[in-house]
Formats: structure tokens, C-alpha cells, sequence
């Protein structure tokens, strides 16, 4: 049971083989076997998902299911505000808030029928690339429990790879679902900005973050990118366009014929010398084989420069500590989660300095400062207006590229999972895990990350990024079904973690 | 600590002032500026919000297109340029009754900019400019609990009401305003009162300054006289009537001069008004170490307005209220002294809509600023919340006109209309208030009176034609003020003749 996409599970839902209760438990007992060393999950949610389970049997009996996924489970990062579960966004100091509402992304899944499983483990407030900043202990990869997942969504990537969930939602800033697919082994995707409603997603960088799907597979990805994109009068960024047919761009990529698609290989990251460096020889091994099985396919292919990317490193590290060293700022004690009282009578001033000091780990002071600083009068224009101005020419780079090419492609991430701990004293080290995925976030352009072998050093996932203009997410779903069919007829099938290091 | 004040004529013997004036409206749009909560004054606290306005992990704004509307008609009204586009920012600071710790406001890119105001100071005008008027949110209210002051020192806790928070506000920010020396404290009067009359005529805000729907922050330094320099400012906040804008002016300059006199520097900080003893006290000091860190609020696009829009609603915009004023001033011929009264009473409308319904300017001024003002001032509310309608008193007019009703008799059916009891002519009818000029009664009751008085009656005879007052009394008592006086006198001089 757990071993199926969710796209055999909802076809055995549809043909009456299984129901979403089993389907569920099975998930769950999954969890209960395997998340002691694996930890992607913060909250399980058993008795609700099975109550939504046991409703979308009661639905499907009576002829009236709701989508296309109804009953098939789901798990949630738990940076989506979800009504009634536990929402810590991996912090200390939003442990026991309970929300009152749902996310967006949460109330569509529930209209459409899908059981949340539980909430997913995840670097405080989405910052990090290895999953190790949560305040509730590390996720581990299930290709090596000594290695790192990914970030900031490591737990929706391991929970998928290591067959807890089928499905999950993850959010991407800076890579944190396209890294952690890579280094998972796992399909991720990076919508359009404002191609998937940010209400209730507690926002990392407003200007950046994108909600998104964590799959096995690019068909199951398009299905649920359905489910939760389209415009929501609550995100006044979110865009007033219908989705394109993502689910049929994923079979028809699947057919395997992509003649006439120009594929942009971009320069400075894709080769050691020339641009951005630091790539693993078995990372550019694998990518190079990727890009001839799209060639195979029929794809045509193009180098194309993208100089400005190599300031796009930089320019992500004063935006993103900005935007968030404001939206930090309400966690103060004075509403909801944590409150430490550094005596009986402290003033609200003091109780929300200690909260604060209390209740958020070294990573998240270290950006609230970098952003602090960043806006402070006299620095702004020469860091936050600076970086506005490269964000611009990155952008432009891409509409330059998307002249010449219909998607472009990269490795998705340097390297394959680091050892837990290896980075973690070294923050630029860390940072540049996202070199890679970082541009797309700058520009709002979509990205898939889709799993491309195993890197011949250490034998660990690579993955492969394909990255498409804005609205465009279709060709994502075209050239990645594309891509996946070739390597698994290649390899014979998906490539899976061990199961013996799990139990 | 008392402040030293100099004399004000003496601070203008040495010194020029600048003012600068911040005014927050609040406006009565149905629902915030970025959720769709109510914004009814006086409900129960935090029983109007949402995870957007209490600043939840995750909620995100939405901009109320009809207070975009009012902050462009506010504009338009005050001569301004209407952006073409421009954005929201964060405004970040720490307090309490800040849900995000960030307001979210406006900063280089206000909707409105670049207008100005002619205000009128006895009869002169003075030309204010203004910099800009733009949109931002209102913060929750915090209440301190346990302390003697209602203040945060002394309070052993506090509590905060969300409620206020994320109704919207227009802030209208003027240029430096120079040049009104002696005149400073009455150009910041005016200047207000003229923005709140332009802001009722507009209908965009509840506008009451003693509910906080119109604040007022006072800037003001002072230079040397004739350098045309700018001096060290302070920002008086918590002015909310006219009289204490006025006041507060003149507060600060003459302790501002105290302390230049005595060689010493201004301190560029916020200062508290107190309208109970007439003084500012020094609150936090506004340095360059206050940093709000402003940047373009990622969460919402910007806002555009079309030009067809703007011209749409240019369309919409009410007369002038000093033009207006000027114009039925004239209409009337009201004395500059009775015109203001009549803005002063807030009845310029029912004033207005009286004439309108026949009765002369005089009379109808009369009523409302005599009989009605007394009564609506006993309630503590304007004229126009009275439960008399301008029909009303045209009625009661035009029977005093036609002899049915005298002036004592229409306040009872005055009396009447507080009651309840009806239209005036079911008043007049119910408690049979009809005036007797039959000549006959009237004739019996003047012999009564003037035998009864028989020196005031000889007084008359001799010439003395004011006496009749008393013969009048004595007649309107007999007859329980349902006399017609004026037949009363005629009747008298003709018997006494
Ligand atoms: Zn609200």
C-alpha cells in the first residue's frame, strides 16, 4: 500500500481495492514504524486523518467525491496554519499555538477530500537548508540517517521518500522543496509566485515564498498542484489566472516526446569553471545524463548565460533577512505562543525581549539582525534598494534565457546530503547549498526538482531542475514526466531508499 | 517640573514660528483597511477582529478599495495630485498594541500629494500647503489597570482591545507653515476645524474629535526672527479639540523661547498634551537612533488608481465648505458673528434645509441656535441629533407667522416634538395650543388689567408708551400666554390713547 504513488492509490480508491481508512493506516502504522529514527513528522494527526478518511469513504460510497486525490493522505509542513493542529514552524516560540484558521493551501485540501496526516518537520521559520535548525531536534535522510534531508521542508521530503506519506506540501524560499527533493531522492515543485495562495503560510520572505508540492513522482506533483493553485482573494499577490493543464502536460511529457523543446542549459551552473563553483563531480555526472536523455527525446539544446546569478547568492541574503526580521517581529508574547517572564513584574518590554531571546534559535537571531541592519536608515539603499536593482537584472537574465530556450535546466542542488552536522557551525557554507535554486525564487519563475540518479561518489540522490517562465509551470510537468519516464526505464523502476537502514 | 514660558508677545519679538500639523482621520468605511471586519465604535473589546488585524501567523492583508476611495476624495478635495501607483509600507516598531509590530502605512509613496488649504483667520486667508495624505492603519487601544493615572506608569497590568486596530486611517501631513507669527496658535485652529468641516462634507469619517475619529499632532519650532532658518521641532500628539490645538500652539512656543532664551537647545522629541492643566510634558525623545526601517510591504501589489476613476470621483465631490460658507453667508445676510456661531453650533445644514423650507434666514437661525441649541446642549449632542427636523421648525415658524402660535407656545409644541406626540399641527391640535386674538376675550381681559393697574395705565396716558409691558404681562397671564401680543398692545394703546 504505502509503496504506491498517489496517483495508483486514488485509482485504487476509484476501482473500490482499497479505502482511504486503510490506505491511511497503513500510512500511519508506517509512521509509527519508521519516524522514531527518520523524525520528519513534528505532530501526527491519526484520529483526524482517519475521521477524514472515514468521511471520504462515506463520500465515495455515495457517489460524491471531490477530487481527483479524495482520500488519499497527505502530510502538511507545519509552516501552513491548519485549525485546531499544533503550527510551530519548527520554533520554540509558537510551541502549544493552536490556530484558529486554515491555510489556504489547508482548506483546499480538506475541500478536496484529503486526509492530513500530520505536520512536518522543518528549519525554524523556513531558514536553513538542512533541516538540523529546527527546534525539535533534526530530520534525517532516509538514504542515510546520518545525513541531512534537505531544508527548510527536510520533512516532507524524507516523510515522502521514506513512504510515511505519499503526498505532502512543502514551501520554497530560497530551494526549501526543490534542495530536499534532490537530496531525497523526491519530486519537488516550486510554482509561479502567486500561482498557489500564501494565506496562512506563516511567511518566511513574503516576496519569495511559494507553497508547493513534495511527490514521488512529476504525475502526482501535477495532481496536486491542482488541487491547491488558483487565485484566493486572501493573497492579494496571489494571480487572477487559471492554472495551466498541468496534470495533462505531465501525461503528455510522459509519452516521452519533446521534439521541438529547446532546453537552456545554463552556464554558470552547470560546469565547474565559469560562474558559480563548488558542484560535485557525480552531481554534474548525473545532470550531463539527464540533459542527453531530453536530446534523446527529441529536445534541442542551448548554453545560455545567465551572469547576473552569481550575485543571486547574495542578493537572496539581504532580502530574505529583511522581509523577515520584520514578520518576526510579532512573535512578542503578547497574543499567542511563548512568554517568559524574566521576573514577577516585568514590563510587556521586557516579557517580549526575554520571549524573544528564549524562544528563538541562533539561526533566526542571526537573520532578524542581517535584516534589521539591512533597513536601518543609511544602510537601505546601499543593501535592501541594492539588492532590489539585482533582483531586477536577474530577472532580466531570465527573459534573455526564455528568449532562447523553453525551459532551463541545472542541477538542483551542488551536492548530495551532507553528514548531520557538517555545515552546520559554517552558515555560508550552508547558504550555498541554494545557489542553484535561488534565482527562480528572485524571479518568480517556477521550478521542478525531479530525482536523477545516484551520485557514483557516495551513492546518494541527485536531483535535476527545470525551471520555465512565469505561468509556464506546465512546461515543468512536460519536460520532468519527460525526463522521469527515460531514467526509470533506464533504471528499471524508482529508485528508493534501502528499507534496512530505516527500521 | 514646571516649564519656563515667556510672555507670548515676546517670544514674536524675537523668534518666528513654523508649525506643522499631522491630522489622522479615521474613516467610516463598514469594514478595516485590510479584513473585513467591522469598525462600529464602543463594541465590546476584541469581539471585532480576525487573524488578519490581530496580526496571526500566516493571515495577510487586503486593501479596502472604499478607503482607497475616501483617502482620493480627501485629496481632491485638499487640491492634491492622485498617484498613478504607489505602495504600502512597513512601519516596523515594538508595541504592544501593535498586533504585527509593523503598522502598515505609506512612506515615499503617498496616494495624495502636493495640495494645499485656504484657511480663513479673521477674515484673512492663509494658504496651508500640504505635503502629502496618505493611508495606514489604526492601532489596537491599550487600557492600564491598578495605576492612580490611567497612564502606563503605576498601572500593575494592561490590557488591549484589537478592535481599533486596522481601521483605516488618512494621515495629512502639511509643509512647514511659516509666516502666521502672532496668528500661529489661530492658523492651527482654523486650519483643523476647516479640514473637519471638509471632511463631514465629504462623509468620509464619523469626524468626531472627542472619539479619536479626527487627531491632531502639532508640530512647531521656532527661529530667529527674520533668519528663515527652520529651528528644532517637537511633536505635540494627543490634541483632540479645537481649543487645544490652539492652545497647544501657543504652549509650545512659549516654552520653546523659554528654553532658546536661556541659551540652551530644543529637543527634537514627542510631547503629551494635557487638556486639563494646559501643558505639554515630554514623552519618548524622537532621535536618529528611532529607526521605523521602513520597506515596501511585500504582501500587497500597488495600488493604482485610473485616471478615469480619479476624474469620477473629482465628480463626486462636495462644495467647498469656506466657499459654501461665504456663499450662504451672503444668501442670509448673516453677520460675520452670527455665521460663526451657526459652524460653531454645527447647524449650518438644518439651517440650511429650514430656509429651504420657507421660513426666512433669520428666524430659522433664531430657532436652531436659540431654543434647539439650549435643548441640544442639555443632552450633550449637536442640533442635527435632536428629534426635530428642519420641516419642523419651518411648520412651527410658519404658524407664528400666520398668528396661530406665539413664541412661547411654539417651545411647548417644542416640548411636544421631544415627546414624540406628533407633527406640530397634531401638537397644536392635542394640547390645544391655538393662539386667541379674538378681540373680544382680549378686550375683557385688557379692561381687567388696566383696572387692576391703574398707575401703569396713567403712565401710558402720559405718553410713557413702554409701560404697556406690564399691562401685556398682566394680559398674557390672565390669558395663559395664548394671546396674540401683539393684537394685546394694539388693543391697550388704542384704550389708553
Ligand atoms: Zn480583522
Amino acid at each position: 500500500m504505502i509503496t504506491r504513488t498517489a496517483a495508483e492509490l486514488a485509482a485504487a480508491l476509484a476501482a473500490g481495492e482499497t479505502t482511504s481508512v486503510a490506505a491511511t493506516q497503513a500510512h500511519l502504522d508506517r509512521i509509527a514504524e519508521v519516524d522514531g529514527a527518520v523524525h520528519a513528522f513534528l505532530h501526527v494527526d491519526a484520529e483526524g486523518a482517519l475521521a477524514q478518511a472515514a468521511e471520504s469513504d462515506a463520500r465515495r460510497a455515495a457517489g460524491a467525491t471531490r477530487s481527483a486525490l479524495d482520500g488519499v493522505p497527505i502530510a502538511v509542513k507545519d509552516v501552513l496554519a491548519t485549525e485546531g493542529l499544533p503550527t510551530t514552524c519548527g520554533s520554540k516560540i509558537l510551541e502549544g499555538w493552536i490556530p484558529p484558521y486554515d491555510a489556504t493551501v489547508v482548506r483546499r485540501l480538506k475541500a478536496a477530500g484529503l486526509p492530513i496526516l500530520g505536520k512536518t518537520n522543518m528549519d525554524e521559520f523556513a531558514m536553513g537548508s538542512s533541516t538540523e535548525h529546527s527546534a525539535y531536534g533534526p530530520t534525517r535522510n532516509p538514504w542515510d540517517l546520518d545525513r541531512i534531508p534537505g531544508g527548510s521542508g527536510g520533512g516532507s521530503a524524507a516523510a515522502v521518500a521514506a513512504f510515511e506519506a505519499p503526498l505532502a506540501i512543502g514551501t520554497d524560499t530560497g530551494g526549501s522543496i526543490r534542495q530536499p527533493g534532490a537530496v531525497t531522492g523526491t519530486v519537488g515543485v516550486k510554482p509561479t509566485y502567486g500561482g498557489v495562495s500564501r494565506y496562512g503560510l506563516v511567511a518566511l520572505a513574503n516576496s519569495l515564498d511559494q507553497a508547493g508540492p513534495v511527490t514521488r513522482t512529476v504525475l502526482d506533483s501535477a495532481l496536486l498542484h491542482e488541487v491547491i493553485g488558483g487565485h484566493d482573494p486572501l493573497d492579494s499577490t496571489s494571480i487572477d489566472q487559471p492554472l495551466p493543464a498541468l496534470v495533462e502536460a505531465a501525461k503528455r511529457g510522459a509519452a516521452g516526446d519533446l521534439s521541438g523543446l529547446r532546453v537552456g542549459v545554463i552556464t554558470e551552473m552547470s560546469r565547474q569553471e565559469g560562474g558559480l563553483s563548488g558542484w560535485q563531480a557525480g552531481v554534474l555526472a548525473r545532470f550531463q545524463e539527464s540533459v542527453d536523455l531530453l536530446v534523446k527525446a527529441g529536445a534541442e539544446v542551448v548554453e545560455v548565460s545567465c551572469p547576473s546569478f552569481v550575485h543571486a547568492l547574495a542578493t537572496y541574503y539581504l532580502i530574505l533577512p529583511a522581509e523577515a526580521s520584520s514578520n518576526l517581529a510579532k512573535f512578542d508574547a503578547m497574543r499567542y505562543g511563548l512568554r517568559v517572564w524574566p521576573e514577577a513584574d516585568a514590563s510587556a518590554e521586557e516579557v517580549m525581549r526575554a520571549t524573544r531571546d528564549a524562544g528563538f534559535g541562533d539561526e533566526v537571531k542571526r537573520r532578524i539582525i542581517l535584516g534589521t541592519y539591512a533597513l536601518s536608515s543609511g544602510y537601505y539603499d546601499a543593501y535592501y534598494g541594492q539588492a532590489q536593482k539585482v533582483r531586477t537584472l536577474i530577472s532580466r537574465d531570465f527573459d534573455a534565457a526564455f528568449e532562447r530556450a523553453d525551459v532551463l535546466v541545472s542541477p538542483t542542488a551542488p551536492t548530495t546530503a551532507f553528514k548531520l552536522g557538517a555545515k552546520l557551525d559554517d552558515p555560508m557554507a550552508m547558504y550555498l547549498n541554494d545557489l542553484a535554486t535561488i534565482p527562480a525564487n528572485l524571479a518568480g519563475v517556477p521550478g521542478i526538482s525531479v530525482p536523477s540518479g545516484l551520485a557514483d561518489e557516495d551513492g546518494l540522490p541527485t536531483g535535476f531542475q527545470i525551471l520555465a517562465p512565469a505561468l509556464a509551470d506546465d512546461r515543468c510537468y512536460r519536460v520532468g514526466a519527460a525526463l522521469e519516464a527515460a531514467l526509470l526505464e533506464q533504471w528499471g523502476g524508482p529508485l528508493v531508499p534501502p528499507e534496512e537502514k530505516l527500521s | 517640573m514646571t516649564d519656563t514660558l515667556v510672555a507670548f508677545d515676546d517670544v514674536l519679538a524675537t523668534y518666528d514660528p513654523a508649525l506643522g500639523l499631522e491630522v489622522h482621520v479615521e474613516l467610516n468605511t463598514n469594514s478595516k483597511m485590510f479584513c473585513g471586519c467591522p469598525t462600529e465604535f464602543g463594541a465590546e473589546p476584541n469581539t471585532q477582529v480576525c487573524p488578519t488585524c490581530l496580526g496571526l501567523p500566516g493571515a495577510m492583508p487586503v486593501v479596502n478599495g472604499k478607503a482607497v476611495e475616501s483617502a482620493i476624495r480627501i485629496g481632491l478635495a485638499l487640491n492634491c495630485d492622485i498617484a498613478e501607483w504607489c505602495r504600502f509600507a512597513r512601519k516596523n516598531y515594538f508595541y504592544p498594541d501593535m498586533p504585527k509590530n509593523f503598522q502598515t502605512s505609506q512612506y515615499d509613496e503617498p496616494i495624495c500629494f502636493d495640495g494645499y488649504m485656504d484657511v480663513d483667520v479673521d477674515g484673512e486667508t492663509f494658504r496651508v500647503e500640504i505635503e502629502r495624505a496618505h493611508m495606514e492603519e489604526d492601532t489596537g487601544k491599550s487600557l492600564h489597570v491598578g495605576g492612580a493615572t490611567g497612564r502606563i506608569h503605576g498601572a500593575d497590568h494592561s490590557l488591549v482591545d484589537y478592535n481599533r486596530a486596522g481601521i483605516p486611517l488618512i494621515e495629512i501631513v502639511t509643509k512647514p507653515i511659516r509666516g502666521a507669527g502672532a496668528k500661529a496658535p489661530d492658523v492651527a485652529r482654523a486650519y483643523v476645524a476647516q479640514l473637519r468641516d471638509l471632511i463631514v462634507a465629504l462623509g468620509v469619517s464619523d469626524a468626531r474629535m472627542d472619539q479619536g475619529s479626527i487627531r491632531a499632532d502639532v508640530n512647531l519650532s521656532l527661529s530667529p526672527k527674520g533668519s528663515g532658518t527652520l529651528g528644532t521641532r517637537t511633536e505635540t500628539k494627543n490634541v483632540n479639540s479645537l481649543r487645544s490645538v490652539e492652545r497647544a500652539v501657543r504652549y509650545e512656543m512659549s516654552r520653546h523661547a523659554a528654553v532658546l532664551d536661556a541659551g540652551e537647545k530644543i529637543l527634537q522629541e514627542t510631547r503629551h498634551w494635557h487638556e486639563d492643566t494646559g501643558v505639554t510634558t515630554s514623552g519618548r525623545e524622537k532621535s536618529d537612533a528611532e529607526d521605523y526601517r521602513y520597506f515596501p510591504e511585500p504582501d500587497l501589489v500597488p495600488v493604482a488608481p485610473s485616471r478615469e476613476w480619479v476624474e469620477e470621483l473629482r465628480g463626486t465631490l462636495p462644495e467647498n465648505p469656506t466657499a459654501r460658507r461665504a456663499r450662504l453667508q451672503a444668501e442670509w445676510g448673516f453677520s460675520d458673528l452670527e455665521m460663526r456661531d451657526t459652524v460653531g453650533a454645527g447647524a449650518l445644514d438644518v439651517i440650511e434645509q429650514t430656509i429651504a423650507a420657507g421660513t426666512t434666514p433669520q428666524a430659522a437661525r433664531k430657532w436652531w441656535l436659540g431654543e434647539l441649541a439650549r435643548r441640544a446642549n442639555e443632552q450633550g449632542v449637536l442640533v442635527d441629533a435632536l428629534p426635530v427636523t428642519p420641516a419642523d421648525v419651518a411648520r412651527v415658524q410658519a404658524l407664528v407667522d400666520e398668528g396661530s402660535l406665539n413664541d412661547k407656545l411654539a417651545r411647548q409644541v417644542f416640548d411636544g416634538l421631544f415627546a414624540g406626540e406628533g407633527t406640530p399641527d397634531e401638537i397644536v391640535a392635542a394640547r390645544g395650543l391655538a393662539i386667541v386674538s379674538d378681540d373680544g376675550a382680549l378686550s375683557t381681559a385688557v379692561d381687567n388689567a388696566i383696572a387692576a393697574n391703574p398707575d401703569v395705565a396713567d403712565k401710558i396716558r402720559d405718553g410713557k408708551v413702554a409701560a404697556a409691558g406690564a399691562l401685556i404681562g398682566a394680559v398674557m397671564k390672565e390669558m395663559r400666554g395664548q394671546a396674540d401680543a401683539g393684537r394685546v398692545r394694539e388693543l391697550i394703546l388704542e384704550k389708553l390713547s
